[in-house]
């Protein structure tokens, strides 16, 4: 019962005493510099993907130069303005071994958990879940997750091959997640303690003690799920104690004034891209808000059903069937998805751009991988792949870079990351894909 | 299952008994969001919201239902259920939903009731855990309800005062709606008595294999009741409880959910159309098209029992306003009973919107999708996935201007890599060809005339029609339903040692006129449905455990 015991102290200490934080937020929790927290931790860095299917055609995806400044082929052509905030790695391969090359999947797979999938099988636990394990625990939310394409099953995270991290799809019920009832914001004048809190983490902590005598009678895959649902009673656990204690003031968390209104749920290029900016806006400020340090994106799934409207084919269907232009030499409605898709990425990199966080911006504290399923989108081939990072890891990595992978594994980019957002791990990936060395050239 | 299902076994007669059977393994199965909302919707009434998303599972060997005994939960998850229970538990213990919703009378509102309090937590614990809860559980439930009315009372939330009593019962209550027996349908397994050596369903693992199966639901209070008398297990019992629920409207929620399962009615969640090639195609035509089919088949099979292979010949259905404007036919408010022309192109459920639809791109029809769908779904066969690193130039050559699909899909068939597999679903797709991609009718296709002739199985035919009679007359119609349902109340695909009950339930299905109530009944009191037998590994570690205490 200690915990009621506390609860009595803190009902002395807060009941009807509203706590008023003075202005100006800036010096107030940042160091003389802007570059930490007033408690003199450094600004977290935090971690997120961003995922699109069908790669791109050939050269007019892939850059002739490399390194710094390098030309910016027609289907990125929208990059202009976040050239300098990415690095893109081209020409990876995703091995599949001895395992199928299973279409539209061993490419994604690979690049987000370094392992080439079995038939039939679902990817092991993906790098963004792995690093939620090390900096996950400390928010509210283990970690965001959501689509653009309005359909719940199009994730590219994963614990394990049978629990999919089921992205939120619609913009309002994100925003009511993130902003609703039980949001607490950090720079509201008065904190009140929910009184129900703490009967509720009395009633959690009877139930986790049953998880003993619960895994005695089932077997060993069985206890794996049940560790999975504990894993995230722990979490509310979690969320439970941060409910009960007055957050810090954080600047740049701006709280979206109104709740957005849902777009059209269908696959319109059109709607795909205002959706994606909705709810891109959306967890940006979850993140600057620190409600969340690891976040997932998908644009589109592998199989893309993104559609242009008017055009029969979508784009997956597209990418199969369209005619390549006798005189352009591609297949034009193929590469106008791709267009749209890096148009998106776009945006999704300039939201973090756009808020301001320490002395920077809040892309310079964070690290987004950018990854797709296939290469050439015509041949739906695993070689010729591309991987992005985005944002500067708290000033760890430099950016700007266009690298040339020379066929090397896209795990490598993957590997990269890891290492920069602190997973101490010897290497990623298994067979061919594994790696332990992390790419030099764009560590700062 | 192969690419052809495996030819009708000549076994018994349909007199003959039930073979021997292993029985199927223990499974711990993850609820799913409908069912777990029918459960609170039995419990608390249907004026307490109890609207969840679950995470989508995998769809496995045609079923989601075949996923659940290994789909995980993960943290995004449980946060979600969280906020649902935290407001179906509000809702419950609101100033006038508890009037009714909690039976008892606390001494007073503001303190904790220990009586009253058992009483709920008892009541409400055991349709919840679909098993009576044990006095030390119920014990510890009332104590942290007890504590919290103490710690609540008076507390101020959004402007009003908290009445203890209820605000305690609130939290336990929330608790118990996250619980993992609640979420986690774990069967467990008991030595037959009547065979010391074979292991059944325990009395409650049984009654939540029947209820989830015919109702998509937990038991309920009779249901339960029997299993904790032995009523259940008795002699006769269990013919008792199935021909209850059989008989009971609760079938139909139970029906639906399977066959929305089958048919891949998940699907129609983000079925969208391009809304410049089919305008007239809108979301409340997607909903009402599965409204239309699951509505065609309740009332076919279960209010008329009729035949399940007349579904694909039948023109009996139901219209609604927005789907009358796809159909071309004139419309009534609401839903209105409608009977297609003896001359209508349409008849069967091949030829509804929803098959149509769902298997067509958003901007026109697919031949190979219809062909695919209506061999995965209906007759259980398996469609290979395209080859990887296939040269698709063949279909995209681009000199093409072909106005029909039948043109367009003839290189598919001219190109050996292709045809092993088109060959087995473009003949039934490019009968279907006379219904665009959001379902409606039509002659032509960019100006020339459709040619609608196509082939199932050695059937030729001109026009879905003919695709209906042929697929109505195919033997594999009844066996892949057969395996469905089996599957389906099992928790798993068939395993091979299933073979000689699947022909038993084959045998038995015809016998009855394949009427689908006889074949729930059938399978529900079969012995291949209750009897358990434990995977090798598990065994083993049986052993293990017990020689280790």
């Amino acid at each position: 019962m200690s915990k009621w015991n506390r609860r009595q102290v803190l009902k002395g200490m807060v009941k009807g005493v509203g706590v008023t934080v003075a202005l100006p937020f800036l010096d107030y929790f940042l160091n003389g510099n802007g570059t930490a927290m007033a408690s003199g931790a450094p600004m977290p860095v935090r971690f997120g993907t961003w995922g699109y299917g069908l790669g791109g055609t050939g050269k007019l995806f892939v850059p002739q130069q490399t390194g710094r400044n390098y030309d910016l082929p027609e289907e990125l052509s929208s990059w202009v303005p976040i050239q300098n905030d990415v690095n893109l790695f081209t020409n990876g391969h995703a091995f599949p071994d001895a395992a199928p090359n299973n279409n539209h999947y061993t490419g994604w797979v690979v690049s987000r958990t370094g392992i080439a999938p079995e038939s039939g099988s679902g990817p092991s636990e993906t790098i963004d879940l792995t690093i939620a394990k090390q900096i996950g625990g400390a928010t509210r939310f283990n970690n965001l997750t959501a689509t653009a394409t309005a359909d719940a099953r199009d994730t590219y995270s994963y614990y394990n091959a049978s629990t999919p991290n089921e992205p939120e799809w619609s913009p309002l019920a994100f925003y009511k997640r993130l902003f609703g009832i039980d949001f607490q914001d950090p720079n509201a004048d008065e904190f009140e303690r929910d009184a129900r809190v703490i009967a509720r983490q009395s009633v959690l902590s009877g139930i986790m003690e049953q998880e003993g005598s619960l895994m005695k009678t089932v077997g060993a895959a069985d206890r794996e799920r049940l560790d999975q649902y504990f894993t995230g009673l722990r979490q509310l656990e979690r969320q439970f104690e941060q409910r009960l204690t007055k957050p810090e003031p954080i600047a740049s968390c701006v709280v979206p004034g109104q709740a957005p209104v849902d777009v059209a749920m269908d696959q319109s290029t059109e709607s795909v891209k205002l959706r994606h900016q909705m709810m891109a806006e959306l967890m940006a400020m979850a993140v600057a808000c620190d409600q969340t340090r690891v976040f997932n994106m998908t644009y589109s799934a592998a199989f893309a059903s993104t559609i242009r409207t008017g055009y029969e084919k979508p784009h997956h269907t597209c990418t199969h069937e369209e005619p390549v232009d006798e005189v352009l030499g591609y297949q034009v409605n193929a590469s106008f998805f791709t267009r749209r898709a890096m148009e998106s990425w776009v945006d999704f990199v300039e939201v973090f751009k756009k808020i301001p966080e320490g002395d920077g911006t809040l892309l310079d504290n964070v690290l987004i991988l950018g990854t797709t399923d296939v290469g050439y989108a015509r041949t739906h081939s695993v070689d010729g792949m591309s991987v992005f990072l985005a944002g500067r890891a708290g000033g760890k990595i430099k950016s700007g870079h266009h690298i040339d992978l020379n066929g090397g594994s896209v795990a490598q980019v993957g590997y990269t990351a890891l290492r920069l957002m602190g997973v101490d791990a010897p290497s990623w990936g298994t067979l061919s894909n594994e790696t332990s060395e992390v790419i030099s050239d764009v560590l700062a | 299952m192969g690419l052809l299902a495996l030819g009708a076994l000549v076994g018994c007669s349909p007199s003959d008994p039930e073979p021997e059977s292993a029985g199927t393994q223990p499974l711990t199965k993850l609820i799913t969001a409908e069912q777990y909302s029918n459960s609170l919707a039995y419990i608390f009434g249907s004026g307490i919201d109890t609207q969840v998303q679950f995470a989508p599972v995998a769809r496995n060997e045609g079923l989601l239902a075949n996923s659940l005994a290994t789909a995980g939960v993960s943290i995004g998850q449980v946060q979600t259920i969280q906020s649902v229970a935290s407001s179906v538990a509000r809702q419950v213990m609101d100033i006038e939903n508890r009037k009714h919703l909690v039976a008892c009378r606390p001494e007073s509102i503001n303190s904790p009731d220990e009586a009253c309090a058992t009483q709920f937590v008892s009541k409400i614990g055991r349709l919840l855990f679909r098993r009576a809860l044990t006095d030390e559980e119920i014990a510890t439930f009332v104590e942290q309800a007890s504590v919290a009315a103490q710690e609540l009372d008076g507390e101020e939330l959004d402007g009003e005062e908290l009445d203890g009593f209820y605000a305690g019962l609130e939290v336990v209550l929330e608790g118990l709606l996250i619980h993992p027996e609640v979420l986690f349908i774990v069967e467990s397994a008991e030595s037959d008595p009547s065979n010391p050596e074979q292991l059944r369903l325990d009395a409650n693992s049984l009654a939540s294999r029947l209820s989830f199966f015919l109702w998509n639901a937990s038991p309920d209070d009779e249901l339960l009741a029997a299993a904790e008398s032995g009523e259940l297990q008795s002699s006769g019992g269990v013919e008792r409880a199935v021909d209850r629920m059989l008989e009971s409207p609760r079938l139909v929620d139970g029906m639906r959910a399977f066959f929305d399962d089958m048919l891949v009615f998940d699907e129609f969640k983000t079925l969208s159309k391009d809304a410049t090639i089919y305008p007239e195609f809108t979301s409340v035509t997607a909903q009402d098209a599965r409204e239309q089919t699951l509505r065609t088949i309740i009332d076919h099979t279960l209010s008329k029992d009729m035949d399940y292979r007349d579904l694909f010949t039948s023109r009996s259905t139901f219209m609604s306003p927005a789907l009358a404007i796809v159909y071309g036919v004139p419309a009534q408010p609401g839903w209105a009973p409608y009977t297609f022309a003896e001359d209508s192109p349409r008849a069967g459920l091949l030829t509804q919107v929803s098959f149509l639809a769902l298997t067509s791109h958003p901007g026109r029809s697919s031949v190979t999708l219809r062909g695919m769908a209506l061999r995965e779904r209906l007759l259980c066969q398996t469609v290979p996935e395209p080859p990887p690193g296939i040269d698709f130039s063949v279909v995209s050559n681009p000199d093409a201007h072909y106005p029909t699909q039948r043109q367009r899909v003839a290189a598919h068939l001219e190109t050996p890599s292709c045809a092993g597999c088109h060959r087995i679903t473009d003949p039934i797709g490019l009968s279907l060809e006379q219904f665009d991609g959001a379902g409606g009718y039509r002659l032509t296709e960019n100006g020339a005339t459709i040619d609608a002739t196509g082939g199932l199985d050695g059937f030729e035919f001109d026009g879905a029609i003919g695709l209906g009679e042929a697929l109505s007359q195919n033997p594999e119609l009844p066996r892949c339903l057969v395996q469905r349902v089996y599957s389906y109340a099992t928790g798993g695909p068939p395993e091979i040692e299933a073979r000689a009950a699947l022909n038993y339930f084959n045998e038995e299905f015809a016998a009855q006129g394949y009427q689908l109530r006889s074949l729930l009944r059938t399978i529900a009191l079969s012995k291949a449905f209750s009897l358990i037998h434990k995977s090798p590994s598990e065994e083993e570690r049986l052993l293990a455990t017990a020689s280790s205490l």
